[in-house]
C-alpha cells in the first residue's frame, strides 16, 4: 500500500489507490477492505445456506414427500452443512471482525502479512467455488453429509471429490488467517500494550489462531487421504480395501471438534467487548477471562471422542472423553459468570448490540447445558445422532456464533460504515429472530428426546406435531433475519453520520474516526492503561 | 403400534432417567437463576437509574467459587452418566444371541437356529445380545424406547445387549446416515411372552410370515421381504433406487456390461446372476455399486422361489 500522508487522511472507503472500481477492492491489501470482502462473501453464502435450511424445514412439515425428493433433501443437508460450517461460521468472526478490528484494537496499521491476508480470501473463494461446482457436475451432487463419513462416502455416486477438495482449500484460508493474526499479535502491538493490556477480542483471536494453525492441517491430510483412497484405491478408511472407518472418524473429529472453538472463541471475545462497553464498566475478572479463553483452546483438543460414543471405541476411551468433555464446560461457565458480574453495578445503556449479547448468553447457556446431557455417557447413547444433537449444536453455533456475529455487526457497524443503523427496526428484527430461533430449535430437543434421528427425510407419525411447530419457528426466524439484514443495508443510505465513539467505548478502535483512515492511526498510540479503563 | 407404556421398557430406562433428570434439573435451575440475575441487573443498573457505574476489577474468591462448584457438579453428572452406561458393556452370560444384519436399507435378524425375520422378535424378561453385522456402510441400531443405540460398522465385531421388560412393539430406527433411503430404514422390536416366543421360534419354516393359503410365489416374496429387497425394488411399478419387479420377468432390458450397452432377456439365468453378481449387468438408467452380492445368504432353492415370485408379478 502507498505510504503517502496528507494532513486530512481519506477514510479507507474513499481512498484512491493504484486501482479503480472493483479492482480497488479485490486487489486491496488493506485489512479493512479485505474484511468487507469477507463480509459480503460470507453474507452471500449464509443466505444460500439459510435458504437451503428453510427449504429443508418446509420439507419436514409433514412425513413423506412435501416439496422435494429424498435425493434432493440429502444433497441439501450436505450442502447446508458444508457451506455453513466451512464457509460461514469458521471464517465468520475472525475473517470479518478480526480482520477489520484486530490491527486497530492493538494499535497497528495493518496485519503482519497484508498480501497473505488477501491470498487467504482468494483461497476462501476458490474453496467455496469448488464446493458449488460439485453440485452441478459429475453424476449428481454429493449426499454424504458435511462429515463425509467412510465408507458411505466411497459408495455414493454423488460427486464428492470437488466438495472434499473445496473443504481442503478452505482449510488453507483458515490456516493462513490464523498464522497472520498470531504474528500480528506477537509483533505489532502498540508501544505499552503489554499482553495483559490487550482487549478480550484480540485475546480470543489469539487463542483461535493457534487452533487454526495446529488443528486445520489434520483435516487437510484427512481430506487428502479420502482423495487418495477414491482415486488410487489406497485402503485407509474403507473396510472393503482393508481400511478402518473408525480411523476416519477420529481424524475428522480431531479437527472438527476444535473447529467448534474456532467458531465460538471470537464470539465470546466480541460479547465481552459489547458487555463492557454498554455497561460502561471494566470487564469483571479480566485475567480469568483471558485464562479461560486459553483453557478452552487447550482442553478443546482433547474431547473429540465425544462424537463417537456409540461407534465402538474402547471403554477407557469412552469415559476418559466423557470426563474431559465435562471439564471443557468449566471455562465456558466461568465466562458466563464474569459477563453477568460485569453488568452488576454498571450503568447499562440498552442498545441493540447489548440485546444481542443478552440473547447470546441465554441461548449459549441452553446450548452448553444440553452439551452436558450429550457429554454424559448414559444419556448420549440414547440422544446421539438424533434431533437433540441438531438442537444442541444449532444453539451453540447459530445461537452462540450467530448471535455474536449479529451483535458485533451492530456494535461495529458505525465504525465500519461511518453510519448509524435504525435501532427500532434492528430491535424488531432481533425480537423475531430470537422468538423464531427458540421455537425452531427448542422443539428439536423434544423431537430428539422422543427418538427422531437426524438426517431424516421422512419420519414416523409420532414426530409430526413437533415438526410442524419447528417449521413454523423457521418462518418467524427468517422474517427476523430479513428485517435485520434489510435494515443494515438501508441504513447505509439513510443512517445518520456516525461519530468516532457512539457508544462511549474505551478500546482503541473508538479513538480513530468512523470510518477509519487507510492506515488507521495518524500516530501509533502509546498505551498506558488497561483495555477497559473507565476510571 | 407405538407403546405408551414404555417407561420401563428396558433395563436402561431407569438409569437413563437418573442421569437425564439430574443433569437437566441442575441445568434448568442454573439457567433460570442466571437468566433472572441478568435481567435483574439490566433492570436495576439501567443507566436511567444508575448514572455512574461502579468500577470493579474482579474478585478472586468469587472466581474460585464459581470454578470449584461447577467442577463438583459436573463430576457428579459424569458419575451418573458413567454408572448408567457401564452395564451396556457387560452382557449376561445366559443372554440369547441374535445377529442383526444391516444393509442399505433394511435390517434382518438371524437367530441361532437359522430362523430369519425382518422384525426383531424377542421373549420378555430374557437378556438379548445382538451381534451387529453390516454388509455395506455404517448403520446404527437405535431403539428409542429402550434408550439404547449402537453403530454397526462393516468389518468390525460389535454387539449391544438389553433386557426387554414389557411386552409390546417398539420402533427401531437406523441412526447413522446411510444414503438415499436412510429414513426408510426402520423395523420393530416385538417383545412377546415367553410361551408365544417359544411357539414362534419352534415353527419349522426358516422364514416367517407365509400364510396358509398363499398363492404361487408367496415363499419367494417372504424371502425377499426378509432380505430387504423391497427397500430398493418395488413390486408395484414405482421406481426407487433399482428397477421395479412389476411385469419384469421375460422382458428385454438394455443393460451396461463392462461399459457397453447390450440387450438381455430377464430369464432365470439372468435373475440368478443379478442376485449373485449384482454389478455384472446394470440396467440402463440405474446407479452401479449399490447392491451387494447375496451369494452367502441365499441358496439355489431360495433363488428358485424368488424366480417363481417374479413370474407371479406379470399381468397383475
Amino acid at each position: 500500500m502507498s505510504t503517502q500522508k496528507d494532513i486530512e487522511e481519506p477514510s479507507y472507503l474513499d481512498y484512491k489507490g493504484k486501482y479503480r472500481g472493483i479492482f480497488s477492492w479485490i486487489l486491496s491489501t488493506d485489512h479493512k477492505r479485505i474484511a468487507l470482502l469477507y463480509l459480503f462473501s460470507i453474507l452471500a453464502f449464509f443466505a444460500t445456506g439459510a435458504t437451503l435450511g428453510l427449504l429443508m424445514k418446509f420439507e419436514l412439515i409433514a412425513p413423506g414427500k412435501t416439496i422435494m425428493t429424498a435425493q434432493t433433501y440429502n444433497a441439501f443437508f450436505t450442502l447446508h452443512g458444508i457451506i455453513m460450517i466451512f464457509a460461514v461460521v469458521i471464517p465468520g468472526l475472525p475473517a470479518v471482525f478480526g480482520n477489520f478490528l484486530l490491527p486497530i484494537m492493538i494499535g497497528a496499521k495493518d496485519v503482519a502479512f497484508p498480501r497473505l491476508n488477501l491470498l487467504s480470501w482468494y483461497f476462501y473463494v476458490m474453496g467455496v467455488s469448488l464446493v458449488l461446482i460439485s453440485q452441478f457436475t459429475g453424476q449428481g451432487p454429493p449426499d454424504t453429509g458435511w462429515t463425509f463419513y467412510a465408507p458411505y462416502s466411497f459408495r455414493t455416486t454423488g460427486n464428492m471429490l470437488p466438495a472434499v477438495f473445496g473443504a481442503f482449500v478452505l482449510g488453507f484460508s483458515s490456516i493462513l488467517t490464523g498464522l497472520n493474526f498470531l504474528v500480528t499479535i506477537h509483533r505489532m502491538r502498540a508501544p505499552g500494550m503489554k499482553w495483559l493490556k490487550m482487549p478480550l477480542f484480540p485475546w480470543t483471536l489469539y487463542a483461535t489462531g493457534w487452533i487454526q494453525l495446529l488443528a486445520t492441517p489434520i483435516i487437510g491430510i484427512t481430506l487428502l487421504m479420502i482423495i487418495a483412497e477414491k482415486t488410487l484405491h489406497i485402503g485407509f478408511f474403507d473396510p472393503a480395501l482393508g481400511g478402518d472407518p473408525i480411523l476416519y472418524q477420529h481424524l475428522f473429529w480431531t479437527y472438527s471438534h476444535p473447529a467448534v472453538y474456532i467458531m465460538i472463541l471470537p464470539a465470546m471475545g466480541a460479547i465481552s467487548e459489547i458487555i463492557s462497553t454498554f455497561s460502561h464498566k471494566t470487564l469483571f475478572g479480566y485475567n480469568f477471562m483471558v485464562a479461560s479463553s486459553l483453557a478452552i483452546a487447550f482442553v478443546g483438543y482433547f474431547v473429540w471422542g465425544h462424537h463417537m460414543f456409540t461407534s465402538g471405541m474402547s471403554s477407557t476411551a469412552l469415559y476418559a472423553f466423557s470426563l474431559l468433555t465435562f471439564l471443557v464446560a468449566i471455562p465456558s461457565a466461568i465466562k458466563v459468570f464474569n459477563w453477568i458480574a460485569t453488568m452488576h453495578k454498571g450503568s447499562i445503556d440498552l442498545q441493540t448490540p447489548f440485546y444481542w449479547a443478552m440473547g447470546f448468553i441465554f441461548v449459549f447457556m441452553i446450548g452448553g447445558f444440553s452439551g452436558l446431557i450429550l457429554g454424559s455417557l448414559a444419556t448420549n447413547i440414547h440422544l446421539h445422532n438424533t434431533h437433540f444433537v441438531l438442537a444442541h449444536f444449532h444453539f451453540i453455533v447459530f445461537g452462540g456464533t450467530g448471535f455474536a456475529f449479529f451483535g458485533a455487526m451492530h456494535y461495529w457497524y458505525p465504525k465500519m460504515t461511518g453510519k448509524m443503523y435504525d435501532s427500532r427496526w434492528a430491535n424488531i428484527g432481533l425480537f423475531l429472530f430470537l422468538t423464531g430461533f427458540i421455537v425452531l430449535y427448542g422443539t428439536m430437543f423434544y423431537l430428539g428426546y422422543k427418538g427422531m434421528p437426524r438426517r431424516y427425510y421422512d419420519y414416523d407419525e409420532i414426530f409430526h406435531t413437533g415438526n410442524i411447530i419447528s417449521t413454523m419457528g423457521s418462518w418467524v426466524l427468517y422474517s427476523g433475519l430479513g428485517i435485520i439484514i434489510i435494515n443494515l443495508f438501508a441504513s447505509l443510505k439513510s443512517g445518520a453520520k456516525a461519530p468516532s465513539n457512539p457508544w462511549g467505548g474505551k478500546t482503541l478502535e473508538w479513538s480513530v474516526p468512523s470510518p477509519p483512515p487507510v492506515e488507521n492511526f495518524k500516530e501509533i498510540p502509546v498505551v498506558t492503561k488497561g483495555p477497559y479503563s473507565y476510571k | 403400534m407405538y407403546s405408551t407404556t414404555g417407561i420401563e421398557a428396558s433395563n436402561y430406562v431407569s438409569t437413563f432417567n437418573t442421569a437425564f433428570y439430574f443433569i437437566t434439573g441442575v441445568s434448568l435451575l442454573l439457567l433460570v437463576g442466571l437468566t433472572f440475575t441478568m435481567l435483574y441487573f439490566v433492570f436495576r443498573y439501567n443507566k436511567k437509574k444508575n448514572l455512574v457505574a461502579t468500577q470493579i476489577e474482579g474478585n478472586t474468591f468469587l472466581e474460585i467459587l464459581w470454578t470449584v462448584i461447577p467442577i463438583i457438579l459436573s463430576l457428579v453428572m459424569f458419575y451418573f452418566g458413567w454408572a448408567g452406561w457401564k452395564p451396556t458393556t457387560r452382557p449376561p452370560k445366559d443372554a440369547m444371541n441374535i445377529t442383526s444384519v444391516a444393509r442399505m436399507w433394511s435390517f434382518l435378524f438371524v437367530y441361532e437356529n437359522g430362523k430369519q425375520s425382518p422384525e426383531l422378535i424377542v421373549p420378555v424378561n430374557t437378556p438379548i445380545k445382538i451381534n451387529l453385522v453390516s454388509m455395506d456402510v455404517i448403520h446404527s441400531l437405535f431403539i428409542p424406547d429402550f434408550r439404547i443405540k449402537a453403530d454397526i460398522i462393516p468389518g468390525r465385531e460389535k454387539f449391544m445387549w438389553f433386557l426387554p421388560q414389557i411386552e409390546g412393539k417398539y420402533k427401531i430406527f437406523c441412526a447413522e446416515y446411510c444414503g438415499l433411503q436412510h429414513s426408510s430404514m426402520h423395523s420393530t422390536v416385538n417383545v412377546m411372552s415367553q410361551e408365544k416366543f417359544k411357539a414362534w421360534y419352534a415353527e419349522s419354516a426358516k422364514v416367517a410370515a407365509v400364510g396358509e393359503n398363499a398363492g404361487p410365489g408367496a415363499a419367494g416374496e417372504a424371502i425377499m421381504r426378509a432380505q430387504g429387497c423391497f427397500a430398493c425394488h418395488t413390486p408395484d411399478g414405482t421406481k426407487l433406487i433399482g428397477p421395479s419387479y412389476l411385469n419384469l420377468y421375460g422382458t428385454q432390458q438394455v443393460v451396461l456390461r463392462e461399459g457397453k450397452e447390450i440387450t438381455v432377456t430377464v430369464d432365470p439365468e439372468y435373475i440368478k446372476r443379478s442376485i449373485l453378481e449384482p454389478n455384472a449387468d446394470i440396467t440402463k438408467g440405474f446407479p452401479a455399486n449399490l447392491m451387494q452380492s447375496y451369494r452367502s445368504t441365499l441358496s439355489d432353492d431360495d433363488i428358485a422361489k424368488i424366480i417363481e415370485y417374479l413370474k407371479s408379478l406379470n399381468d397383475k
